[in-house]
């Protein structure tokens, strides 16, 4: 019974949370306070807090820890798999169909005119990256840790591993 | 041998991307796009439109369909384990045994660096996009087609995934109009 609930409880999460794991947090919060009582509201946002300290996609490792304390390892898998399977299912299901007319010229254009629209979706993300970043930390660092990323991305074009964790240790020791 | 390449690609992705699955995009395309070469440009631009169209997180269904794409069904597992199973396991032993270690200065200062970092990845991977989109149409219909998304996104505050949802239908179903805008990028 309990491996079901915690099915339902990352199943609604996942097919309903548009705009990747972050947009899926308070419905994973509803269920799991609200609904299931598993945890307290601070607890929730404990984990939040530990979660977003921690790399790596924010909606698996809520399904996972979560999944964990209520239910074990089986527990945790079933919280993973019920947040990942639906919609990737979805997916695969429609890139398949996409790809089996790639060279006609509608997924063509499809392709083509899809692209502003998602371009005004990363420069909205980017701004809001930039606008946390201001927040947090100040106009000066934003500026001083952006220009030089952006400097040993593109002109000296050092791998993305090395710049980021460059900068965590940049954090850790001059942000702290 | 590429299941390894596979592992690596997304574990790479999973343990570096902060922020939530959004933030890995840039290292996604990094990975897949310009290093192992296992899609174009193209390719990658529709996968990613398409996981932006449908709900869930972002970056298990990415991991899962260019693993799938790559190596069937076992490459799929492959990736996403990769991409989750590292930070959960993090998460886990972390909340476990170490509870005060989020609140420690050195760890809230590192997740604060870090944020303008992927700032700058997310803006070289859009001024990608707009690079390709004038390639395409040429300076003036992007300006339109951009002002167009603009408005619809952000003015009108219509969900993205209406927005691609009808791009889709508009150009799998209308014959005519395909026509027209391939005559106006013609002329």
């Amino acid at each position: 019974m309990i491996y079901w609930h915690i099915f339902w409880a990352f199943f609604l999460p996942g097919i309903l949370g548009y705009g990747g794991g972050p947009a899926s947090i308070p419905l994973v919060e509803k269920e799991v306070v609200d609904r299931y009582g598993w945890v307290t509201e601070n607890e929730f946002s404990e984990m939040l807090a530990m979660g977003n300290a921690l790399p790596g996609p924010i909606a698996t490792k809520m399904a996972g820890y979560i999944g964990f304390q209520e239910g074990g390892v089986i527990g945790a898998f079933i919280g993973v798999f019920a947040t990942v399977a639906p919609s990737l299912l979805l997916m695969i299901a429609l890139l398949r169909l996409l790809m089996k007319f790639k060279d006609s010229p509608k997924v063509n254009l499809l392709t083509n005119l899809v692209r502003p629209v998602i371009a005004i979706l990363l420069a909205m993300m980017t701004i809001s990256f930039f606008q946390n970043s201001y927040d947090g930390i100040g106009i000066y660092q934003t500026v001083f840790i952006g220009v030089l990323s952006l400097l040993l991305l593109e002109k000296v074009k050092v791998h993305p591993a090395y710049v980021i964790a460059g900068s965590l240790v940049y954090g850790a020791i001059f942000l702290a | 041998m590429t299941h390894w390449h596979l592992f690596l690609a997304f574990f790479r992705v999973g343990i570096l991307g902060y922020g939530g699955g959004p933030s890995s995009i840039p290292l996604v395309k990094n990975e897949v796009v310009d290093k192992y070469k296992w899609m174009t440009d193209d390719e990658f631009s529709d996968v990613l439109a398409l996981g932006n169209a449908l709900p869930g997180p972002i970056a298990t269904k990415m991991a899962g369909y260019i693993g799938w794409q790559v190596k069937g069904v076992l490459g799929m597992l492959n990736a996403i384990i990769a991409s989750v199973v590292p930070t959960i396991l993090l998460m886990i032993v972390l909340l476990t045994f170490l509870n005060s270690f989020k609140d420690k200065p050195w760890v809230l200062g590192m997740a604060k660096a870090v944020v303008p970092v992927v700032g700058v990845m997310l803006a070289v991977l859009t001024v990608d996009f707009l690079k390709k989109v004038n390639a395409h149409f040429g300076v003036k219909l992007t300006i339109g087609l951009l002002v167009g998304s603009l408005i619809l996104l952000v003015l009108l505050n219509i969900h993205p995934a209406i927005v691609i949802g009808v791009v889709i239908v508009v150009s799998l179903f209308s014959k005519q109009e395909k026509q027209e805008v391939k005559e106006v990028k013609a002329s």
